[in-house]
């Protein structure tokens, strides 16, 4: 890879509770470059939206706070941006489509109007041409009735709408990167596969990146370049998407390619899921935080965290034994 | 004793949910209607999984808040437990709603954001008068949050201190406080990865062995609804298309419909899917405030006849349950 678009270096982002202090992204590393997929998967909960988030400087503080780290995106630390320069980059450079809509259309403004915005904003364009571009935008993300759907409020639409609504929002300014946040979950398979390919096309036509945060794994077998795993607030594999998936080289990873329902299995048999529960963030084990649920941990896993180390080109996971691990 | 056909819990005749479109600056005026659901029946009965899925805004949600009589019915028919509910107004509703639950599909907006987790899974019980005494009632809501897999000390906290997926779980644990007697669940596991998605299809299952549970699962992943569902109802643009039990729906498929969304089934193998064609059905996708004459997917069927663009296909009963809308299964 030549000089990143993007490169995250040692990200930690954390949040102070009563409880203590939840590590919800700890030193996170990774890069991507100009047209290129990456696809972030991992448990609920393990800092993926954080990890995005954090790019974005979109962490609530308090109680959230960067506390280390890097994000340099076309050679400049977003981190160090001042808040003008980074409202400047935000939905017109970085787009985000956000996992959840509701949490972030305004329930009291119409679509249009919420789609319009950014264009009027970052690009100048007069209202009513801006108008024109979001009816565009929504016929381009399979809404239809388009021009008539311009005045409906996010209520009135259901919800794969909403989130097709959103992207179209992303997609307004032809950012350089998007990050897109379990884009499609509301979304059936057909308009899934559209707007996915939509995505594809949008990113080929003016060379620029996207990082897929979904858990499905159909998804990131059909659309990205290179997968990063997330567990417990760390990256625990990263690799090419083939590698991951023909040699996955992380126990978690293995874990949950098994608890997939495929259609060649039978129907109502019981679902594999990864036995015990999701680490506790304010409170991580010493060692490697799956050891509780690992079937192979041992004393030296529980005693000392395991790095990300080389274990194939381009292959990276953190587990002691990765080189002796078979699906 | 004589075998007698399972009890059926729900009964949905015709039903009909049209919104209006209004439009006007200054005098509001209705310039038409979104017929987001439009003649649509179908039965559930006691310990089954209906599975309902279909084109994003074909009308799954509405289909399902309207059983619930959350929205209002435009005409139609909605009989729970042999009732018919159709015309009951909030009062009579009342003492039904225990017994009909929904887990939604936007965990961030129906979840109170000013109450912690142990008082938004254990209101139901008080608001209908089971919550028993202080331990009871402390124990039963770490029961609850321990069934969807979340820790004990995770009752003391607000909603936005939860990922997604997490959210998804504290919904699905509210419903389950009152044990009811139908559960729709609107996408409820969409927003969780993998391994937790099988643990809580899991629990689905194992509360619907236990305590009879029904459940009205509205999905889009087709291996999951597949997964958990008896029989599956495919819906396009306000009506249902194909209903037929998952094996039958997945191994012959009968609606042009039905095909092309099993066909866009993502397979989690990248060397497959590298080879694989990219079957994604074309055309324009219809107005549910004009929807087509005839058949409602004949402007998008690839398999289309002069006859689909004039005559709506009626539903056909194709015997053992099954039955499609679609002109090549006539008669
Ligand atoms: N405002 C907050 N206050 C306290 N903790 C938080 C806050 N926001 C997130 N967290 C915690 O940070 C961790 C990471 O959350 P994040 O939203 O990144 O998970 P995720 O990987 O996106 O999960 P999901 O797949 O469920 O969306 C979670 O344990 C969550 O509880
Ligand atoms: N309150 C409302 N006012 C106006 N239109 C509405 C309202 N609620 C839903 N609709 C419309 O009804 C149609 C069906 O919506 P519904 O939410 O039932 O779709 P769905 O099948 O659940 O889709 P998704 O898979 O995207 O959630 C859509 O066109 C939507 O815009
Ligand atoms: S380091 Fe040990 S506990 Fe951790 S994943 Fe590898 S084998 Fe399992
Ligand atoms: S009725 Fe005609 S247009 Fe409709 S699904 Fe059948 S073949 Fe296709
Ligand atoms: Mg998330
Ligand atoms: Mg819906």
């Amino acid at each position: 890879m030549g000089v990143p678009l993007l490169s995250v270096r040692g990200l930690s982002t954390e949040f102070r509770t009563e409880r203590g202090t939840v590590k919800a992204v700890d030193d996170v590393s990774f890069d991507l470059a100009a047209g290129e997929t990456l696809a972030i998967v991992g448990e609920s909960g393990s800092g993926k939206s954080v990890t995005a988030m954090s790019i974005l400087r979109l962490i609530p503080d308090p109680p959230g706070r960067i506390a280390t780290g890097e994000v340099v995106f076309d050679g400049r630390d977003l981190l160090k941006l001042e808040d003008h320069e980074i409202r400047s980059i935000r939905g017109n450079r970085i787009a985000m489509i956000f996992q959840e809509p509701m949490s972030s259309l305004n329930p009291s403004l119409t679509i249009g109007l919420q789609i319009a915005e950014p264009i009027n904003l970052h690009r100048k364009t007069p209202w009513a041409a801006a108008m024109d571009m979001a009816a565009e935008l929504l016929a381009r993300v399979r809404l239809p009735d388009a021009r008539s759907r311009l005045r409906s409020y996010p209520h009135q639409f259901s919800g794969g709408m909403r989130q097709r609504a959103m992207i179209a929002m992303a997609l307004a300014c032809q950012p350089q990167l998007i990050i897109a946040d379990e884009p499609t979950t509301a979304l059936d398979v057909t308009v899934q596969a559209q707007i996915l390919a939509l995505l594809k096309e949008v990113t080929r036509a003016v060379n620029s990146a996207l990082i897929l945060i979904t858990h499905d794994l159909g998804v990131v077998a059909r659309y990205a370049d290179r997968v990063c795993v997330m567990y417990g607030g760390r990256i625990v594999e990263a690799g090419p998407a083939r590698e991951i998936y023909a040699r996955p080289r992380h126990p978690y990873t293995i874990g949950l390619m098994a608890s997939v329902p495929r259609l060649d299995q039978a129907a109502g048999s019981r679902l594999m899921p990864i036995d015990g529960q999701p680490p506790n963030l304010a409170n991580l084990p010493p060692g490697c935080a799956f050891a509780p649920r690992c079937r192979h941990a041992t004393d030296l896993c529980r005693a000392e965290r395991p790095a990300l180390a080389s274990s194939g080109p381009e292959h990276h996971s953190a587990c002691h034994y990765h080189d002796r691990l078979s699906a | 004793m004589t075998d007698s056909a399972p009890e059926r819990v729900l009964e949905v005749r015709d039903l009909k949910v049209h919104f209006p479109v209004m439009a006007g600056a200054l005098v509001r005026r209705q310039v038409g209607s979104v017929k987001a659901v439009d003649g649509v029946s179908f039965d559930v009965r006691r310990s089954e999984t209906l599975g309902l899925v279909g084109e994003s805004g074909c009308g799954k949600s509405t289909t399902g808040l309207a059983v619930l009589k959350m929205l209002d019915i435009t005409s139609g028919q909605v009989i729970f437990e042999g009732e018919d509910i159709s015309d009951h107004d909030r009062a009579r509703m009342r003492p039904i709603r225990r017994r009909m639950q929904m887990v939604y599909q936007d965990p961030f907006g129906s979840l109170n954001p000013r109450m912690k987790v142990a008082e938004i899974v254990g209101e139901p019980l008080e608001v209908h008068g089971m919550a028993g005494d202080r331990a009871a009632y402390r124990e039963r809501v770490a029961s609850l949050l321990d069934m969807v897999g979340l820790l004990p000390d995770m009752a003391d906290r607000y909603p936005h201190e939860f990922s997604g997926g997490q959210r998804q779980r504290i919904g699905i644990a509210r419903a389950l406080a009152l044990e009811p007697t139908l559960i729709i669940c609107d996408e409820p596991v969409s927003a969780l990865d993998v391994s937790i998605q099988a643990q809580v299809v899991n629990l689905f299952q194992d509360l619907q062995e236990r305590l009879g549970l029904t459940y009205i699962f509205i999905a889009h992943d087709l291996a999951v609804v597949r997964h958990i569902s008896h029989r599956i109802a495919v819906m396009y643009l306000g009506r249902i298309v194909e209903i037929a039990s998952s094996s039958e729906l997945y191994g012959s498929p009968l609606h042009p419909y039905t095909e092309a969304l099993l066909a866009a089934i993502p397979i989690p193998d990248p060397a497959i899917e590298a080879t694989r064609p990219q079957q994604i059905i074309t055309g324009e996708v219809p107005s549910a405030m004009r929807p087509p004459p005839g058949c409602r997917f004949h402007t998008r069927c690839p398999r289309v006849m002069d006859v689909c663009r004039s005559v709506d296909p009626p539903m056909r009963d194709m015997g053992g349950g099954r039955a499609v809308a679609c002109h090549l299964h006539g008669a």
